[in-house]
């Protein structure tokens, strides 16, 4: 890395010159989203062929699959934040960790309701207290431990440090999501996709799925910014670029 | 050493000691993760004696009979080793097949395995119809080429 771009980077780290950013950035990662949701919904429902064994109810996957994924991604993503927070004390880390939350949760309950309306017709019940949904049921509770932390906790940076560590230590869990289908036996099936292996799917329907994901994955990136620039207005507020653009909007609003 | 890289240091030791930690507890925790347990475990004597588990593996080809009365049935289930009947009265999940994987709960009774419930499992695999039934019948083509048996085409 050049002098140039660590210098980049130092610069965007900072709060006051990330808020801008983000605020162009947004317009970009929702258009992404739509436009990939709106493709990977029409693939999913008319384009992607009916299951030889599973029939139509296996459409279900490309929701499930890509909410699953995405509620261990932005896991991990948040766990990140939150070293470089403690570690370097870095304000706009602890930010987006608190900005990741919410969607993290979102995603991690998505991929547990459509499991379960997925079991029902397959596997004959809605839940089953195997490794893989017990685990992924605790990320879930992860997820509302790391909101409620931060909400209970009024000072921002003790917040940032104790809910920074919550999300460190529960990282163990990431693996043990991901490998509970080998480790133990489960009822839930083993991984069609994996990066060691070829696809167990036709290929129409992993493309399908991939859409999916990279819908999801914009969305994430499009609605994070959005959080994260009113954390940043409400944890600055005693700033004087955040006066002073308040002020700014109120005199051109006049 | 900077104060920044001491806390990195503390955070990475302190991670790999939870890993370790946790690693310990699934390991002692092993036979109670698993959600069911094979025919072989079942006939060594590993299954609870007084109380319902649940039971795993795969419907023996062939192996469904159904009583008269419509919702009784039996079938073996197999861990390729070993094999254990099983009896249910209830209604069966759609993807129950012969030759697929099952899961049932209930308690052994002289030998039988009487089921409260089960639970269909299924593969990792998805394809079109058409798809899989060119593999079948590239599967049984290839079993003839192997057997010597004549082609009929």
């Amino acid at each position: 890395m050049g002098l140039k771009d660590s210098i980049a980077w130092y610069y965007f780290s900072a709060p006051k010159s990330f808020y801008p950013l983000a605020g162009k950035l947004i317009p970009w990662f929702w258009g992404l989203a739509i436009v990939l949701t709106v493709v990977g919904l029409y693939m999913s429902f008319f384009v992607a062929p009916t299951d030889y064994k599973q029939g139509e109810s296996y459409r279900i996957m490309f929701i499930h699959v890509p909410a699953a994924w995405m509620s261990m991604l932005i896991y991990l993503v948040m766990a990140i934040y939150a070293i470089i927070g403690l570690a370097w004390k870095v304000r706009l880390a602890d930010m987006m960790a608190s900005a990741l939350a919410p969607t993290g949760a979102m995603f991690t309950f998505l991929a547990l309701w459509t499991g379960a309306f997925w079991g029902k017709p397959t596997w004959g019940t809605y839940w089953v207290w195997d490794a893989r949904l017990t685990s992924e049921l605790i990320l879930l509770f992860l997820y509302i431990g790391f909101i409620s932390l931060q909400s209970a906790i009024d000072d921002p940076r003790r917040a940032a440090k104790a809910s920074g560590l919550l999300a460190i230590v529960g990282v163990i869990n990431l693996p043990i999501i991901y490998f509970s289908v080998t480790w133990w036996n489960t009822l839930h099936q083993g991984a069609s996709v994996s990066p060691t292996m070829a696809p167990k799917m036709a290929s129409i329907m992993l493309t399908t799925m991939l859409i999916m994901t990279f819908a999801f994955w914009m969305y994430t990136i499009a609605i994070t910014l959005m959080r994260v620039r009113r954390i940043i207005l409400e944890r600055e507020r005693q700033t004087t670029w955040v006066m002073e653009l308040v002020s700014d909007e109120k005199g051109g609003r006049k | 050493m900077k104060t920044r890289h001491k806390r990195m240091a503390f955070i990475l030791v302190g991670l790999a000691g939870l890993a370790v930690a946790a690693t310990l507890v699934l390991n002692a925790l092993n036979s109670n993760l698993a959600l069911y347990i094979s025919p072989t475990e079942v006939l060594a004597g590993n299954a609870p004696k007084d109380k319902t588990f649940r039971l795993g593996g795969m419907v023996v080809e062939d192996s469904l009979e159904r009583e008269d009365d419509g919702l009784t049935v039996h079938f073996k289930v197999t861990d390729s080793a070993n094999t254990i009947p099983v009896v249910f009265t209830g209604i069966l999940p759609d993807l129950f097949e012969e030759g697929q994987g099952v899961v049932a709960q209930g308690r052994m009774r002289d030998g039988v395995f009487t089921a409260t419930e089960v639970l269909a499992k299924h593969d990792e695999n998805y394809m079109p119809k058409e798809v899989a039934e060119m593999m079948e019948e590239g599967e049984k083509l290839k079993q003839q080429q192997q057997t010597g048996a004549p082609v009929i085409q």
